[in-house]
């Protein structure tokens, strides 16, 4: 009989994949779960397997779809299911794609040790625990991994580091503070495949000779923390972490802190500060982590998608992995593919693409039939890329050439509707909220830089503020002492650089060409359309509508404050904007 | 001194049991360590999930992400303060909501994105966030705190 398995991750259950499971259990069937395939748009997704083989994807699943689906499996005819089989097209969306750090999720049981091994799991681990220590660090900078988390500094370089500082004592730490807003992929590598995160470490405590780690987890993944905690319950109950890992002699046990909610705390030597429990303020590097860490011991960071990559490189080797990509970029990377695309989820694709084939190519394009503006990657730390670069390749060096950053993937596609003078102050607003305040530039400089990109986004703006935007960023870039700070310029510069004609419209003509800042747009009523049922009068906060039932409305255009309510409330389409 | 639980676990401990930090916890924290009270306080105001205030009864999380500001998060902000009056870091005058905006929930896909009391609901437009928040207030009432 077919296996249903429920797509269990947080975007699945968000998007009810919980009712559509407790449905098929009241439709008589048992469901399994998995976690998240990444295909976030087409949740909730429930998967019919006959043995390891998937027979058929159902997709946009609804709960009164439960009955069918139970019987379609208790029959083995599954003409009563076909019709939310996934199709060809969004099936490319998986398809195009190259999984390594994601190559379990949605595909095994994440609270399943015994999935987990049926896929070849801890095998890394019992091979390394065969090896020297040297001789792991070394497949790894064969690999040519490198920091995924936003850095993209060589793994092997940090390992090497830890493994020959003095001490003893030695600590292994799992960022798995993902604060940049846009990105999901290490909250979905441990909602849907805890152990290889454990498995990862496991290795790379095994390559520095740490005895304790930790994961920094943020306190913003309720579903992220319960599946790590079983996991490590139940590898630890296995044998395979803890004291005498696998009867090797080797120990290490690791332990889960949650993060209290503070984006610098993604900064190594911040969260160093947050995990001894002070305020996550950067310290001053030199000495690096590697040296004086955790309790001023040697210590080793990286994030969750690294360690995602470690077992699949040590079972395939790091050639395997470095013939992926490019000179200067090996392996593939994880993109969190949101905004205003066609089809968002998360797409591990190999290096060496190029932006118009994620975004393009697996991502469908812009969705409502819009124009594509500009892609945000790295987040408040990156930039915005314009269309006339899309054939920039996914490459570290080459996404640094524009401004923008690699960072931790996150993807956020924009269109035509979007105001890139208001997305920098969305970006300055967050940097300026979450300044640690240690550095005078970072603290007040972001403030500043918030300041007069609110003024150009309320029609404020004067002759000069781009040039003087300019030089305050240059100043933050200068004088801050850690990536927050010395990143959160990339916003502003990126989008005066490639976007420069919308502030000069902004400032110049008081004009917002995107039609999104409030205070630069009117509205306007088309007689044609309207029906007199003076919904748009009600709801208008300033009563700036006037009209007669069944007659034509019409808005005061000195009243109006452009907030938009109206063209909300109008079921008829006769609000558009002036 | 890191030996034991640190400032940041004791804190959430405390929050976790109250739903809040109250004065008191604050300064029995900064005894238990050996700190200055203020040292403690300075940790508890930091970090954004710390509250020194009671909240209300649901515990509201508006995300204010990336993928959530492209998708129009402010309306849904506008639509829940037309629904409950309050704005972020607001509690209800009923005690029944506490709004919170947060950075990201990381359901980027399904933005715009609020979590309820732990439970993430994606897609949001103006009148489902307002018609989620009147089913939980209606399941509320009469029940009491």
């Amino acid at each position: 009989m077919l296996r249903i398995v429920v797509g269990m991750g947080s975007c699945g259950v968000a998007a009810g994949a919980g009712r559509v499971k407790e449905a098929l259990e009241r439709a008589g069937a048992k469901p399994g779960i998995t976690g998240c395939v990444g295909a976030c748009y087409l949740e909730p997704i429930v998967d019919l397997y006959e043995g390891a083989e998937l027979k058929r994807r159902l997709v946009k699943v609804a709960p009164e779809d439960a009955p069918a689906i139970a019987a379609a499996v208790e029959s083995g005819d599954l003409a009563g299911v076909e019709r939310l089989a996934i199709s060809a097209e969004d099936e490319e969306f998986l398809s195009r794609q190259t999984r390594i750090a994601l190559r379990h999720c949605g595909v095994i049981d994440p609270e399943s040790l015994d999935a987990y091994r049926a896929a070849d799991g801890y095998k890394a681990l019992e091979k390394v625990l065969g090896m020297t220590p040297e001789a792991v660090i070394e497949e790894i900078k064969v690999s040519g991994l490198a920091g995924r988390g936003g850095a993209g500094f060589p793994t092997w370089f940090k390992w090497n580091a830890a493994r020959n500082a003095k001490g003893d004592e030695k600590y292994l730490i799992c960022n798995a503070d993902e604060g940049d807003p846009g990105a999901f992929m290490d909250r979905a590598v441990i909602e849907s495949d805890p152990h290889s995160l454990i498995e990862g470490m496991l290795i790379a405590a095994y390559a520095i000779g740490a005895k304790e780690a930790f994961v920094y987890v943020r306190a913003e993944y309720p579903l992220a923390i319960v599946r790590l905690e079983k996991a490590l319950g139940d590898a630890r109950a296995a044998g395979i972490l803890g004291k005498n890992v696998l009867g090797s002699g080797f120990s290490c046990d690791i332990r889960i802190k949650a993060g209290a909610g503070a984006f610098v705390c993604g900064e190594e030597t911040a969260l160093i500060e947050s995990l001894e429990g002070s305020r996550g303020m950067p310290r001053l590097k030199p000495p690096f982590p590697a040296e004086k860490g955790y309790l001023n011991k040697p210590s080793n960071i990286n994030n969750v998608e690294t360690f995602a990559n470690v077992a699949w490189i040590i079972l395939n080797g790091g050639a395997k992995f470095a013939a992926m990509g490019t000179e200067n970029s090996k392996g593939t990377k994880v993109f969190a593919l949101t905004g205003k695309i066609r089809r968002g989820g998360l797409v591990e694709i190999p290096m060496g693409l190029t932006l118009r084939e994620v975004i393009f190519g697996i991502g469908g394009g812009i969705r409502d039939g819009k124009r594509f503006k500009a892609v945000q990657m790295g987040g408040p730390s990156g930039g915005c890329i314009p269309e006339s670069l899309l054939d920039t390749r996914i490459d570290y060096r080459e996404l640094g050439a524009t401004g923008a950053i690699m960072g931790s993937g996150g993807m956020v596609v924009m269109d035509e509707t979007t105001c890139m003078v208001n997305m920098a102050k969305f970006f300055l607003d967050f940097t300026a909220r979450e300044s640690c305040g240690k550095c005078v530039h970072c603290r007040i400089g972001t403030r500043r830089l918030h300041e007069i990109l609110t003024r150009i986004t309320e029609g404020k703006g004067r002759e000069g503020d781009v040039e003087l935007l300019e030089e305050l960023c240059r100043g933050i870039k200068d004088g801050a002492l850690c990536g927050l700070g010395q990143t959160a310029p990339n916003p502003v510069l990126t989008t005066i650089r490639y976007f420069r004609d919308e502030y000069d419209a902004h400032i110049r003509e008081r004009r917002c060409p995107a039609g999104e800042c409030a205070a630069l747009r009117k509205f306007k009523i088309d007689p044609a359309k309207c029906k007199g049922c003076g919904a748009c009068a009600r709801k208008c906060p300033v009563k700036a509508i006037a009209g007669e039932p069944k007659k034509p409305y019409a808005i005061d255009p000195a009243k109006c404050i452009g907030c938009g309510s109206c063209e909300a409330a109008c079921r008829f389409g006769a609000v558009a904007k002036a | 001194m890191n030996e034991n639980e640190s400032i940041v676990s004791l804190l959430q401990e405390v929050q976790a049991k109250n739903g809040y930090i109250p004065k008191d916890e604050i300064y029995r924290i900064a005894a238990e360590k050996g700190v200055s009270p203020a040292k403690v306080t300075g940790v508890a105001t930091f970090y954004s999930q710390f509250r020194l205030s009671k909240p209300g009864k649901n515990l509201i999380l508006l995300c204010k992400g990336t993928a959530c500001h492209v998708n129009s998060a402010d309306g849904i902000a506008a639509a829940l303060k037309e629904e409950l009056g309050i704005g972020g870091g607001e509690t209800s005058a009923d005690g029944l909501f506490t709004l919170e905006f947060v950075a990201c929930l990381g359901c980027c896909s399904l933005s715009p994105v609020m979590m309820i009391n732990g439970v993430a609901y994606g897609s949001l437009t103006p009148e489902k966030a307002k018609r989620i928040v009147r089913e939980i207030r209606d399941s509320n009432d009469g029940k009491g705190a």
